[in-house]
């Protein structure tokens, strides 16, 4: 009988365990939030992480979306030719971009790479005790670390996914133009002529939260690391779980107010 | 003045702190002795509210000192950390000069710069090192800017976790009169954890030393060599053998 139930009373405890979680770290955004209107404000980390989350990962999300606007296409191309379809590949390629894949793949790229440097570098000085440092020199570790990496990620990461968006459809765009054998001109047409202002909203929101949950889960993850090396890995690799699955459900919620009807 | 009635701390089963009481009277530099993990860092930071105590009071010049204004409270204090604990994505002055380039204290970073080396120069730093990271010099040099960084806004109240741990005996006597300096001069309150006899003999008024979680004996640093406690006894003279276990 126990031997039945363990599995259950395991489940009930991770259900509970994660519900703390997401109380934990909702009440850690509010927090931020909070701190983000009241000064002292420090626009000199706000340069420096609008500069390493924003600017310095375009050409991570530059290449990823072009590889698969380019695979988009392609595969478009391959399907679509079983009904006769072959001409929508501009249509569909950015409406597949823009909406979905521009989105989700910068989200992610951001995650990796911005989500895993925040939290590694955070736990670090939490496990050297830089951030007790920080708090004995009068410094609100939340204002100085947490507040500008976010900030950053809301600002710059929706700017990322509309170059993304671009550069994914320009991907389409070659491969379309060079191997399919559409004309240019009408490709170009087609896609201006489907996209729609909501499409692109909603490309943009999609980037703003995603930005937001890849810098706040650094920074969480970070700030609640345990000790010692193993504990900074810990902290990254939790970190970048938690902020790929949430992205992948934000996604989905997303996409759910925007497009069902 | 610097009270601890009575503070209890616990991380999970071990229980660190168990019933520490403590007074520190203004401008005097009192040592913490005691053996390795028996709580004296854990005792500085539940002061500085880094870690916060289970239960007991901490009282700062008659106040609670868990409550009230933070930033200001924060702002009488100086403290040296153990490891360090610079920030490595700063250069050497910038940390030195950190509380001078942001918040209350701020000031033009030129003259934060000045203040940064002239307290570099008290602790036995070149100015070439202003301008390198703190991952490009050594354990002890470390600790040296991290002890600058600590005394840089001349602060009232000054805590030295270890000060002198790493360093050559000659640099030790440099940072031991440096302190003892800081407290006759600026008249400031500090707590000064060490090992280091000799450390102890240059730095302090008053002595007390910390095992099982409480003050085993406390007093004037005159009477420590003829105290009659064992515990104490055992420590000042470096001996396996005493009421103290060498296991722990
Ligand atoms: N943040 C913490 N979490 C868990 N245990 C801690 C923490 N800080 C200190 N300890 C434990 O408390 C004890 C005392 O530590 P510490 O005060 O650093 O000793 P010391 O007297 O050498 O300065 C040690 O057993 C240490 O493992
Ligand atoms: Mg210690």
């Amino acid at each position: 009988m126990t031997i039945l139930l363990t599995p259950v009373a395991r489940l009930g405890r991770a259900v509970l365990a994660a519900m703390g979680s997401v109380g934990r770290v909702a009440l850690f955004f509010f927090s931020a939030l909070g701190h983000i209107f009241r000064p002292p404000y420090y626009p000199r980390e706000l340069l420096l992480a609008m500069l390493n989350i924003g600017w310095l990962s375009l050409p991570v999300v530059g290449l990823t979306a072009m590889f698969t606007g380019g695979a988009l296409a392609l595969q478009i191309y391959s399907g679509g030719a079983r009904f006769n379809a072959e001409s929508v590949v501009p249509q569909i390629v950015a409406i597949g971009m823009v909406r979905e894949l521009g989105p989700v793949m910068a989200g992610l790229m951001i995650a990796a790479r911005v989500t895993s440097s925040i939290a590694a570098e955070i736990a670090t000085m939490k496990v050297t005790e830089q951030i007790d440092a920080l708090v004995t020199l009068s410094t609100n570790p939340m204002k100085y670390l947490t507040v500008p990496r976010l900030l950053a990620g809301l600002i710059t990461v929706p700017l990322l996914v509309g170059v993304g968006d671009v550069i994914g459809i320009a991907g389409g765009y070659f491969v379309a133009t060079e191997n399919l054998g559409f004309n240019a001109a009408a490709y170009l047409k087609n896609t201006m002529d489907f996209l729609e202002s909501l499409d692109v909203i909603s490309s943009l929101v999609k980037g703003c939260v995603f930005g937001g949950i890849a810098t706040l889960m650094g920074c969480y993850y970070g700030m609640h690391s345990g000790r010692g090396a193993q504990g900074v890995g810990q902290a990254t690799k939790s970190s970048v779980e938690a902020a790929a699955v949430l992205i992948l459900a934000a996604n989905f919620l997303i996409t759910g107010a925007f497009f069902s009807v | 003045m610097i009270r601890l009635e009575n503070v209890h701390k616990s991380f999970g089963n071990n229980h660190v702190l168990r019933g520490l009481t403590l007074e520190v009277p203004k401008g005097t530099s009192m040592v913490i002795i005691g053996g390795s993990g028996t709580g004296k860092s854990v005792a500085l930071k539940c002061v500085l509210g880094l870690v916060t105590p289970d239960s007991g009071q901490i009282l700062v010049d008659g106040k609670d000192a868990t409550k009230g204004d933070r930033d200001a409270f924060l702002a009488r204090f100086g403290m040296l950390f153990q490891g360090g604990a610079l920030f490595d994505s700063m250069s050497v002055w910038q940390n030195v000069a950190f509380r001078l380039l942001r918040g209350s204290l701020k000031r033009p970073a030129a003259e934060a710069r000045e203040i940064a080396i002239e307290k570099l120069r008290r602790v036995g730093l070149k100015p070439e090192v202003a301008d390198l990271f703190p991952a490009e010099l050594s354990g002890g040099m470390q600790k040296r800017v991290g002890l600058a960084r600590a005394i840089a806004a001349e602060p009232e109240i000054i805590f030295f976790d270890e000060p002198t741990t790493g360093l050559d005996p000659i640099m030790s006597g440099v940072i031991n009169e440096l302190i003892r300096e800081i407290v006759v001069e600026m008249g400031a309150t500090a707590m000064t954890i060490t090992h280091d006899m000799t450390s102890v003999r240059a730095i302090a008024d008053n002595v007390a030393m910390l095992h099982d979680g409480v003050i085993k004996w406390t007093g004037p640093v005159a009477e420590m060599d003829h105290s009659g406690d064992p515990y104490l006894d055992q420590f000042i003279h470096g001996r396996a053998e005493g009421p103290i276990e060498a296991v722990r």
